[in-house]
């Protein structure tokens, strides 16, 4: 019963905002803002979807953000070389996307084992590659912006903009990157492995589970759900800066939270996660639609909605006690 | 027990220190205690004994003000009396050791034992003094750590010897402690039972709960029995033995208290032999060979070195030199899972720390170890609970609901969960690391018949044990360490407390056990 209400709390939240929303206006349930929202959500949704597994686990990852910038840059400089090599516009794209998830898994696997192997803290390692990379990106851009080909970008365009069946490409593998992480971390053993090490470490160790590699698979998860983000966000303006994905890493953490997915470790919830991810997304548009609070306050909303959503959670923990 | 002690509870003169009448406690519907009356005296150490899920603790609680009763009286020093909160109990001198450490790990020795009432000068912390005067407490419990050291750094036993100086630095007038001795060596043991009873003649009041039968044989001067809620009896110390004391727990009678383990032949196999083994956490120079279907005890000092050779054996710490056999196969483990994979199941003393995910559920917990038996690439569910049902029954695992949490099992339960977990491997040899602390008599009788089936079945265990009478009883063969080596394997009729004191504390064999037996102790030089 207790449990459920876990569950439940996130989408009650959910649904309130739904509600209020049609009240404050009409169009807000409208398709057009619908598939916006969702869409919207997608970018946030997918990165928080990594960060359900580092943060189930145990860990932190800061870096997120910054990561997003630094593999959209290398992207786009990477397909603008090739495109002088190549008239193969869409062997351009697929190696542009390839290097893309390569890039990304790779910086998850640093981060990874700088914290295991390296015995620093997640916060520590994440916190300085999340600095390098913003650096990295400001110096790939010469301190501007990094374009893509116009030509490469006509081409790469409907990975953002396309849709099958009226359903928007970033919301359809939002979706799916939602089903796999839910399968994966509830349904097979190492989601189980992951969710133990981060409920206590020792146990783990002395369960014969091989810890540092749990960590650092979970890293890697993060590192790929960066680069798929990245990979549909990259198509939408075709340029990354040194401002790109700014503060990305703090809404995914919130959204995580918000999802009731326990920030010290040992539970994790997908269902909440993307759940958390549509509130977010949810708040703004619900400014947006009103004048009753500017949007200005977006931030303030959503910083006392993750305070109560802790909250609530922590009030209905004790009671379980 | 000596006679001096009854002057106290006989004389009318002399008020109770504190006194329960008609207590009643229910957490929600359930009740937990039933209508205990309970009193200590000054100068009387008063032992409160139970099977886990008994009342002990939550009755101590009541008596310190951690908890209110749901009805029911207290009376201080014979006054009515309610502890509004523990801070109102702890004025008036009433300080409750709780079975958990309560100590702030990154601070000093020093600071924790001063925690909340520093000493200072002017505006400033008086380090000095405060040094000065944990040293003394310390000295008096013959605890060797250093004041400054952090309490992170030191050993479980001499955390639990600076939580006993946090208490009586507090001036108390009733002391409660909560299985002090559960971490403790005897000879850690004997140190605090020297200074309750220093504490006992300037006329502190103290209640003390244990499990261990003979250590309230040789401190209590009375003790009061519960079973399940209710007062059964409180009898002079000195008037009933240990057999009555386990039948009044119990309720019924511990006939074969340990069950008959053959001994297996001398020419069984070797299922693993262990050859100059070193690490870098304290193991020297190691070796024992361990034989098919035995139980093989190990004893041993707190430091001495069992549970680090056994972790270094399965892989948990690295080995520096040295060789392990299994089989006759030499092998290596890196890791936990290497052992695993050979049918090496190690069971950790540290239960709630390193054995179980308390905030997890039981299933959970229990296929945890043995995961790949029910994982294609998915877990299937079904299977794991089928065999977590097989097991709970195996096991006697006694719980309201696959679904609760490992934390809300009892002590008892919670070591027959473990237990369950590691043998769900289907281990050919199981390490048991203290398979029975701190759990009641009627679990400890049944882990010893789950070590003897394991046994009959033909697997090789491993038992270390603080508790020498277990090593006894359960052990055809004892190694005995001291200081990271293997001082001697007795055999036979060699296994007496004596010998293995002897042993553990670095004397060697002595010459009594040369003339009453035939056989001398084997030392590792013979067996390797």
């Amino acid at each position: 019963m207790i449990i459920n209400w876990k569950a439940a709390g996130p989408l009650i939240a959910l649904g309130a905002l739904l509600v209020l929303g049609t009240l404050i206006n009409g169009n807000f349930l409208s398709t057009g803002n619908m598939t916006n929202i969702l869409t919207r959500s997608s970018f946030i949704g997918i990165i928080a979807i990594g960060a359900t597994f580092v943060i189930s686990s145990g860990s932190i990852d800061l870096s997120v953000g910054s990561m997003a910038a630094f593999i959209a840059g290398v992207m786009i400089m990477f397909m603008n070389t090739l495109k002088d090599l190549t008239d193969l516009m869409w062997l351009v794209v697929l190696a542009g996307v390839l290097a893309g998830a390569v890039l990304g898994m790779f910086a998850g696997w640093l981060n990874g084992i700088l914290t295991t192997r390296g015995k620093i803290e997640a916060f520590i390692v994440t916190l300085g590659t999340m600095g390098i990379y913003r650096s990295l990106v400001t110096y790939l851009a010469d301190g501007g912006t990094l374009s893509l080909n116009s030509q490469v970008r006509s081409m790469y365009r409907p990975v953002y903009y396309g849709d099958i069946l009226g359903i928007p490409f970033p919301v359809i593998i939002f979706a799916a990157m939602a089903v796999l992480g839910y399968v994966v971390l509830n349904h097979t053993a190492y989601g189980r492995h992951v969710q133990s090490v981060g409920a206590n470490e020792h146990v783990a160790r002395y369960s014969a589970i091989s810890t540092d590699r749990v960590k650092i698979i979970a890293f890697m998860i993060q590192g790929a759900c960066v680069a798929m983000a990245t990979i549909i966000y990259v198509p939408r303006l075709g340029s990354a800066s040194s401002s790109t994905g700014v503060l990305w890493e703090l809404e995914a953490i919130a959204a995580v939270i918000i999802g009731g997915t326990l920030l010290k470790g040992g539970y994790g919830r997908i269902g909440g996660t993307v759940a958390g991810a549509l509130i977010l997304t949810l708040i703004g548009n619900i400014l947006n639609l009103t004048d009753a609070i500017s949007n200005y306050l977006n931030g303030a909303v959503q910083g006392v909605i993750i305070i109560a959503a802790v909250f609530l959670q922590r009030g209905i923990g004790k009671k379980q006690k | 027990m000596s006679s001096s002690n009854d002057s106290i509870a006989n004389s009318l003169d002399v008020l109770p220190a504190l006194r329960a009448s008609g207590i009643n406690k229910s957490f929600g519907p359930i009740a937990v205690l039933h209508d205990i009356d309970f009193e200590v005296y000054p100068g009387e150490i008063h032992a409160l004994l139970g099977e886990n899920g008994a009342g002990k603790s939550t009755l101590v609680k009541i008596l310190a003000g951690f908890e209110q009763p749901t009805s029911g009286s207290l009376a201080f020093n014979g006054a009515p009396t309610v502890w509004d909160s523990m801070r109102d109990a702890e004025e008036n001198g009433i300080v409750l050791i709780h079975q958990e450490l309560n100590l702030a790990g990154l601070l000093s020795v020093e600071e924790n034992i001063f925690l909340g009432r520093e000493i200072k000068k002017g505006l400033f912390v008086d380090h000095t003094t405060m040094r000065k005067k944990s040293r003394t407490l310390l000295d008096q419990l013959e605890c060797r750590a250093s004041v400054t050291a952090r309490v992170d750094d030191l050993s479980v036993a001499d955390q639990q010897m600076i939580e006993i100086a946090k208490a009586t630095s507090r001036n108390a007038n009733v002391l409660f402690l909560d299985e002090p001795t559960a971490v403790l060596t005897p000879h850690e043991t004997k140190s605090l039972f020297k200074l309750l009873r220093r504490l006992k003649s300037e006329g502190v009041a103290i209640v003390f709960i244990s499990h261990k039968l003979d250590e309230i044989e040789q401190i209590a001067d009375r003790i009061t029995v519960l079973r399940d809620g209710k007062h059964i009896d409180t009898v002079p110390a000195h008037s009933v033995t240990k057999d009555d004391m386990a039948r009044l727990m119990v309720g019924r009678d511990l006939t074969e208290y340990f069950p008959h383990i053959p001994v297996p032949d001398k020419n069984a196999d070797i299922v693993l032999s262990v050859q100059g083994v070193a690490t870098d956490t304290g193991i020297v120079d190691a070796g024992f060979d361990l034989r098919r279907a035995e139980v093989l005890g190990f004893a041993g000092l707190q430091g001495a070195g069992r549970t680090a050779l056994m972790e270094a054996l399965i892989g948990l710490d690295p080995i520096t030199t040295g060789t392990i056999q299994q089989n006759g196969t030499t092998v290596k483990f890196k890791t936990p899972g290497d052992a695993k994979t050979a049918r090496i199941a190690y069971l950790t003393k540290d239960r709630k720390g390193k054995g179980l995910l308390l905030g997890n559920d039981l299933v959970h917990n229990f296929s945890l170890f043995a995961l790949e038996k029910f994982t294609r690439f998915f877990i299937n569910r079904k299977a794991e609970k089928a065999a977590f049902d097989a097991a709970a029954k195996q096991f006697d695992l006694r719980a309201a609901s696959p679904k609760m949490l490992a934390g809300s099992l009892s002590g008892g339960n919670q070591q027959k969960l473990l237990l369950a977990k590691v043998l769900e491997i289907n281990p050919d040899i199981i390490i048991l690391d203290e398979p029975t602390r701190g759990i009641d008599v009627g679990a400890k009788s049944q882990i010893y018949g789950f070590i003897a089936d394991l046994v009959s079945q033909g697997r090789s265990v491993i038992v270390l044990s603080s508790e020498l009478s277990e090593i006894i009883g359960l052990s055809s063969r004892v190694a005995v360490m001291h200081e990271g080596r293997i001082t001697g394997v007795l055999e036979g009729d060699q296994i007496t407390e004596e010998e293995i004191m002897r042993f553990a504390t670095g004397l060697g064999a002595s010459t009594d056990a040369g003339k009453n037996n035939t056989t001398t102790a084997t030392t590792v030089e013979e067996i390797s």
